[in-house]
């Protein structure tokens, strides 16, 4: 599964995995942005940008052409309207999509397989997003990988008992497949409210208390500087016609 | 639709995501209803629900199958504001963790389908699910969910220049209409089979309201939609009208948008064009929803 | 000495009416280890949720001397450890570390404080290797563990454990009773798995009808309600 690999790449301990989510998140924001806004010289930007990335994922200690792949998961979206803008007549604004995406994509997978899922979140918090949307998106994601193996198993009894019959079936199935997410709901909340129940029983008064404790040093002030230069360096030397 | 970083022009996905931060600030404080973090798990559990739902898949006849998107469904359990935040978790973990959607582009996507998605799913729910309307308004509030976050997306697309021929336009609205009543459909079965296994997962709105309201209300989402789609393939028609009668025998008909050579000379004043015509079209949906949402909530507080 | 917990005339009705609890009676001394049998429905879970106030009934309940009210509430959770049935959605924090140190932040606790006290009921647990895991990786058995950890954290008077052995494979049953053997805090198990509460318990009671219906030696209750569970082929008609 994507996201367990991503967790396990989180878990490394190179040197910008140390770095301050805050760092990596400011660095992100720059690189996007000069990324976004380029619309000159964009094949020698955008293998420029390649080259940045693919260092640092080394650097990371990243696989780096598993990375590369990962980050290829938007490719088939972006081909589609590709391939309709050179139809259209406007290939270069098709390449510059492909490019956009993907160099995007990657980008962010940099960050998010540097930084561990929690720590992510905290930069985030310390960085304005609101709390309770962040606590929502961690206990999402605590119970992902659980309810979708629940979904999973619960599919798989369904098709063991015949559910592959198609056609005049159709109807049966539907309401039977509405019926499975209904149970899936339904257990679900009663999980929720397990999950308050056992907060609960251990003292919880209305709040989380903060954990993770991020501090902000001299490195990852080095980093997120050097980091920020980079694209806006590259952009203008591109462009500069180097 | 997700829409990834690279799309959007920027004047679009800085707009939206400027406009994204207040609206999603706002949703949350009304999601969390007070200081405390009480609600978080239940949100969080079942925004993992909506995702693993996502792999339960419906037949619909000849071998094709199709997902619950889920912003109606939850719209109708847990109440729009919480719907709304949970749709905005899983739509960060699917940018974050899945590269489903992009960083800069969030605002936009937020606003598709956190905002006006939910809301667009949640009007007719609220405004004749407690009579004998109910199934119907579950289906339309299933449908319009999707078809508003489709359309905002598609015309957020056309509006940053993303080039859309009429066929392709005209087929990605046919599948937005098949995709929106199939939304529609699962929403409404999967409704009636919670209200089997235990009533009080569904929420009973108030029966009786003014229907007029309901409808005016409706009829300006969908006509500021329809209208913002309009307002953004416009200028293109114009352009492309112009085009075909100039040099009529080169151009094929599926290559009807702005070539490259023509969009640089028409630089400034097509750009601007569209953009302000679309842009005005994207601020009419947000405001009438607002205002929309500002009435509903007078009206519940009354 | 009063006992450590005092249950006297304990009634409890669900929403739809159903009465799960009909008046019952409850002591647990110091030092004991008690099981509480039963069929599934006869009340035991909604017993031991009224022991730290999840619940409350009419009648009254005492731990520690403290009666079970909202005033009381922090710290009658602190004294009484549960260790649900469900270990996911016990576990719910991002990491073990941070749920184990969940408990003690609550109770106000620093956060140097609460890793500190989080680190030693690993220890103690013989979990401290999991410490940066997410909770979702773990087999049954280490989740189970690590809840208990969660618990010992709050430096409980009193464990009381519904349905511990669910899901355990048998050298997890095993692991977990030599763990909870070491551990000096009276317990109460709330249990199906006989051959488990044998080795554990002193006593035994039996819930039946939203009441307890005898309590005695557990092998006494066992032969007396024909609780055990261990089909023998011989046994078995065809």
């Amino acid at each position: 599964m994507h996201h367990v690999v991503l967790e396990r790449w989180s878990q490394g301990a190179s040197v910008m995995h140390r770095r301050d989510p805050r760092a990596k998140i400011a660095a992100l924001m720059v690189f996007l942005v000069v990324l976004a806004t380029a619309h000159r010289s964009l094949p020698a930007f955008g293998l420029a940008l390649l080259l940045l990335l693919s260092a640092a994922l080394i650097w990371a200690r990243l696989p780096l052409f598993s990375a590369l792949a990962r980050a290829a998961i938007v490719l088939p979206f972006s081909l589609v309207f590709a391939a309709v803008c050179w139809l259209s007549g406007d290939p270069g604004r098709g390449f510059a999509l492909l490019l956009k995406s993907y160099l995007s994509a990657l980008a962010v997978l940099l960050v998010v397989a540097t930084t561990p899922f929690p720590a992510l979140l905290r930069g985030l918090e310390m960085s304005g997003a609101p709390r309770f949307l962040l606590m929502v998106a961690q206990f999402l994601y605590r119970y992902l990988f659980v309810i979708s193996e629940e979904a999973q198993h619960m599919t798989k009894a369904a098709a063991s008992r015949g559910a592959t019959v198609r056609g005049f079936m159709a109807g049966a199935r539907f309401r039977a497949a509405a019926g499975a997410l209904a149970v899936l709901f339904a257990r679900s909340y009663g999980r929720a409210e397990d999950i308050h129940r056992s907060m609960r029983a251990r003292g919880f008064l209305g709040r989380f208390q903060p954990f993770t404790a991020l501090r902000f040093r001299g490195g990852d002030a080095v980093f997120t500087l050097f980091a920020s230069l980079a694209p806006v360096l590259l952009r203008a030397a591109v462009e500069r016609g180097v | 639709m997700h829409i990834p970083d690279g799309f959007l022009s920027t004047p679009v996905w800085a707009t939206m995501d400027v406009a994204a931060a207040p609206a999603v600030g706002y949703i949350v404080r009304r999601a969390q209803r007070g200081f405390d973090d009480s609600r978080v798990p239940l949100l969080g559990v079942m925004g993992a629900f909506v995702f693993a739902a996502q792999m339960i898949n419906f037949p619909v006849g000849i071998g094709t199958t199709s997902h619950l998107v889920g912003g109606a469904l939850l719209a109708y359990t847990l109440g729009p504001a919480a719907a709304s935040v949970v749709m905005c978790a899983i739509i960060a973990i699917q940018a974050l963790v899945f590269q489903d959607g992009g960083i800069l582009a969030m605002g936009a996507n937020l606003i598709n389908m956190a905002l006006v998605g939910v809301l667009a799913g949640y009007l007719p729910f609220y405004l004749w699910g407690g009579g004998r309307w109910r199934k119907l308004a579950i289906f339309a509030g299933g449908a319009f969910s999707l078809l508003a976050s489709a359309v905002l997306a598609l015309a957020e697309l056309l509006v940053s220049g993303v080039p859309m021929p009429a066929s392709v336009l005209g087929v990605s609205l046919a599948l937005f209409m098949v995709s929106a009543l199939l939304e529609g459909a699962i929403t409404l079965a999967v409704i009636q089979a919670l209200e089997t296994i235990q009533p009080g997962f569904v929420r009973k709105p108030e029966t009786g309201r003014s229907f007029a309201l309901g409808a005016i209300g409706l009829a300006a989402v969908l006509l500021a939609a329809v209208g913002v789609l309009a307002a953004s393939t416009a200028p293109d028609g114009i352009e492309k009208l112009g085009l075909q009668t100039g040099i009529a025998s080169h151009v094929r008909s599926l290559v009807t948008t702005p070539l490259t050579g023509y969009q640089v000379a028409f630089f400034q004043a097509g750009w601007l064009r569209k953009a302000s015509a679309g842009l005005a079209g994207l601020a009419l949906i947000y405001g009438a929803c607002l205002l929309i949402g500002r009435a509903v909530a007078r009206k519940r507080s009354a | 000495m009063p006992p450590l917990i005092e249950v006297r005339g304990l009634r409890y009705c669900y929403e739809d009416g159903t009465r799960a609890l009909n008046g019952v009676d409850f002591r647990l001394e110091r030092g004991e280890t008690v099981a509480l049998f039963g069929a599934n429905g006869s009340g035991k879970t909604t017993f031991v949720l009224h022991l730290n106030g999840l619940l409350a009934g009419e009648g009254s309940v005492q731990v520690c001397g403290l009666p079970v009210n909202r005033r009381n509430m922090p710290e009658i959770r602190r004294k009484i450890g549960l260790v649900f049935q469900d270990s996911e959605s016990q576990l719910f924090m991002p990491t073990v570390l941070e749920d184990v140190a969940f408990g003690p932040l609550n109770s106000g606790m620093s956060r140097e404080g609460a890793v500190a006290r989080a680190h030693a009921a690993l220890q103690t647990v013989g979990m401290s290797a999991a410490a940066a895991k997410a909770p979702y990786h773990l087999s049954a058995g280490e989740k189970k563990r690590v809840a208990i950890a969660g618990i010992l954290a709050m430096d409980p008077e009193i464990l009381v454990l519904d349905e511990p052995t669910t899901s355990l494979d048998p050298p997890g049953q095993g692991a977990l009773a030599e763990l909870l053997v070491r551990l000096p805090q009276p317990k109460i198990l709330a249990t199906h798995d006989v051959p488990f509460a044998r080795a554990l318990c002193d006593r035994a009671v039996f819930f039946q009808g939203g009441v307890i219906a005898a309590q005695g030696p557990v092998e006494d209750i066992v032969l007396r309600f024909g609780w055990e569970l261990a089909p023998e082929r011989s046994k078995l008609q065809r």
